[in-house]
């Protein structure tokens, strides 16, 4: 109890425990453990046969956080920074540091403007981004979604029903944009039409 | 070669992608022969991680085959089956240099606070992972370790992360003998952790969850007493009430940024990212633990502020540790455990997913359909 000096009893004893439980306290020495102590000095032992590793070749400018004195010798080539949300990223690893919320902010805003973009690029591809396929969500069929959550005590269950205002989000937007489109040029071609109409009477 | 891509929050399809090339003399290209799903992909998944780019392959659990190595490559050879570390590391950094594997300073030019992770957006440094047939592995001297001959390829897959996750965070919460250990989170890091903690001598382990089937596996693979939150008015005020009042020696967090059992923090952190990452299990776990106790936290948080209970931490002389796992410092004495059969880590496998099906795999891990705990990925050349 709390209130006194004696820790409270426990249900099992080490023995028991060591009866019941396969590997009970093989690792029973705090300082016996791979991460312990945290920091242990012995630079031969990773495998490395360098000091400093060679420099990887820097095939376009590589974004990198101003905390950094100059660009890792080694980094990931994953997707270029493009576009508007390239921009973005360029400009928020160069003006923000990562101790500031407008680095990861303006990044997470390119995040949206990169999805957006490349959904509405799709539609003009052999391969336009497909709802269905790209969420899994037949695997409501296949994989019991019903049951999996019918009668169950789920936390996440009241959250759930958002999944799709953010998924459907950027097709919603996209269809209005689309619809908004199509009005003009509709427009357009119809006042010209008209005045076309005009040219030909008079 | 076929590769998962991302393209956008909830969406993401299997591309033809070119094979990475070799861009470093220490790289090797890994052929990919079987793959996972972390919850931690979640987090990438559902948009929460800054400067996730469409087009990016995630995967950061992969063994494989080595299909090429680079010129300065004296380890591997072609044809070597390797398990793979989740996290890229030169080796020779003032961090690597001290074991701290996890926070290397060579290869994430993006960013400072975080070291290089596999399929992990440019956050972690902009690599493709291993979601894909093929994938490019840096530092092939130092991360991948040849797969003994006794062990599983299932076994393997999850000591790339899952597993040793779970054991650094139980060595995270500096257990002694006869302590009372709380694990928030009955995924596979929470599952490792609690079963872990055995092995460092806890005298009691609570693991706490809101998906039944999960806490089922707590009970049967990690030996755990194991409670619903949904089924408390209030879980800090019930793990006070089983303790005596005392609360917990240590707790583990194993849940992360999209903790549930708060609406609001859930949705502001995990919906419309307007914090790192909703902290309901870690304070919870602050709450529930005694004073002077010690909170491991290797629940993923992003690099946006959250909402965490810092005061109740300082008064209660709380000891906080957490980090990203070193994943390969806890190799060999995991093999042993391993090998002992102290561990087995493929028993919380559930499902086998080819690489085509992907995004279906994604979903039913993401919604915890189908009993789902771990979700391997096979690519179809495999
Ligand atoms: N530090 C590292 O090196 C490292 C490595 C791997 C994974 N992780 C992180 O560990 C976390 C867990 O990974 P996982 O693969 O087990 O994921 P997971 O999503 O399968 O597991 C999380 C579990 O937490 C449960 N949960 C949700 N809210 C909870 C709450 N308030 N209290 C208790 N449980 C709650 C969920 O129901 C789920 O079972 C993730 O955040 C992941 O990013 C960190
Ligand atoms: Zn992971
Ligand atoms: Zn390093």
């Amino acid at each position: 109890m709390a209130y006194t000096a004696e820790k409270p009893a426990l249900a099992e004893t080490s023995d028991q425990l060591r009866a019941r439980i396969p590997g009970w306290g093989v690792d029973l020495d705090p300082r016996d453990r791979p991460s312990v102590p945290r920091e242990r000095f012995d630079p031969g032992s990773s495998g490395a046969h360098w000091d400093f590793p060679e420099r990887q070749p820097e095939k376009w400018p590589r974004e990198r956080s101003n905390e950094h004195k100059f660009l890792t010798p080694v980094f990931g080539t994953s997707c270029p920074p493009k576009g508007v949300s390239g921009a973005m990223r360029k400009y928020a690893y160069k003006r923000f540091s990562e101790a500031r919320a407008a680095h990861w902010l303006i990044l997470v805003a390119a995040d949206r403007v990169d999805s957006l973009g490349s959904h509405f690029r799709s539609f003009l591809t052999l391969r336009p981004d497909n709802p269905i396929t790209e969420t899994g969500i037949r695997s409501e069929l296949t994989h019991h979604g019903l049951a999996s959550r019918m009668g169950k005590k789920r936390a996440d269950l009241a959250h759930q029903p958002l999944d799709p205002v953010i998924i459907a989000g950027p097709w919603v937007l996209g269809g209005v944009a689309a619809y908004a489109g199509l009005k003009r040029v509709r427009k357009s071609v119809g006042r010209g039409a008209a005045q076309s109409r005009v040219t030909i009477t008079s | 070669m076929q590769a998962m891509v991302y393209r956008g929050p909830y969406k993401i399809r299997v591309e033809n992608k070119d094979i990475p090339p070799i861009e470093h003399p220490n790289d090797a290209i890994v052929r990919v022969t079987m793959g996972a799903i972390c919850g931690s992909d979640l987090h990438l998944y559902h948009g929460m991680i800054p400067d996730t780019r469409v087009g990016h392959t995630f995967g950061h659990e992969f063994i494989g085959v080595v299909e090429e190595v680079g010129s300065s490559v004296q380890n591997l050879k072609r044809g070597d089956r390797v398990m793979v570390p989740f996290n890229v590391f030169c080796g020779s950094c003032f961090f690597c240099a001290r074991g701290l594997y996890s926070n290397c300073h060579n290869v994430n030019p993006n960013a400072t606070a975080v070291g290089g992770i596999y399929g992990y957006s440019h956050t972690c440094g902009g690599y493709d992972g291993g979601q894909a047939e093929f994938v490019r592995v840096p530092f092939a001297d130092v991360g991948p370790t040849i797969i003994p001959d006794w062990m599983d390829d299932e076994d393997a897959v999850l000591l790339t992360d899952a597993c040793p996750t779970g054991y650094f965070g139980a060595q995270l919460g500096d257990i002694v003998e006869g302590d009372v250990v709380v694990v928030f989170g009955a995924g596979p890091v929470g599952l490792f952790a609690a079963k872990s903690a055995w092995l460092m001598g806890a005298g009691r382990v609570i693991v706490i969850d809101h998906l039944e089937y999960r806490l089922e596996k707590a009970r049967t693979f990690a030996h755990a007493e194991t409670y619903n939150f949904t089924e408390y008015d209030d879980i800090v005020v019930h793990m006070k009430k089983i303790t005596d009042h005392l609360g917990a020696d240590v707790a583990i967090d194993a849940v992360g940024a999209e903790a549930d059992g708060n609406f609001l923090q859930h949705v502001a952190g995990a919906k419309f990212k307007l914090q790192g990452g909703s902290p309901v299990a870690l304070n919870w776990a602050i709450d529930s633990v005694r004073k002077g106790a010690t909170v491991s936290v290797v629940g993923a948080y992003g690099p946006i502020f959250s909402a965490v209970k810092f005061g109740d931490a300082v008064n209660k002389g709380l000891t906080l540790r957490m980090n990203q796992c070193p994943v390969k410092r806890q190799w060999p004495r995991l093999f042993e455990h391993v090998r002992n059969g102290y561990l087995k880590p493929s028993d919380i496998v559930t499902h086998r997913i080819p690489l085509e099906h992907i995004a279906e795999g994604y979903h039913i891990f993401s919604a915890k359909l189908d009993g789902c705990i771990k979700p391997l990925i096979v690519p179809n050349a495999a």
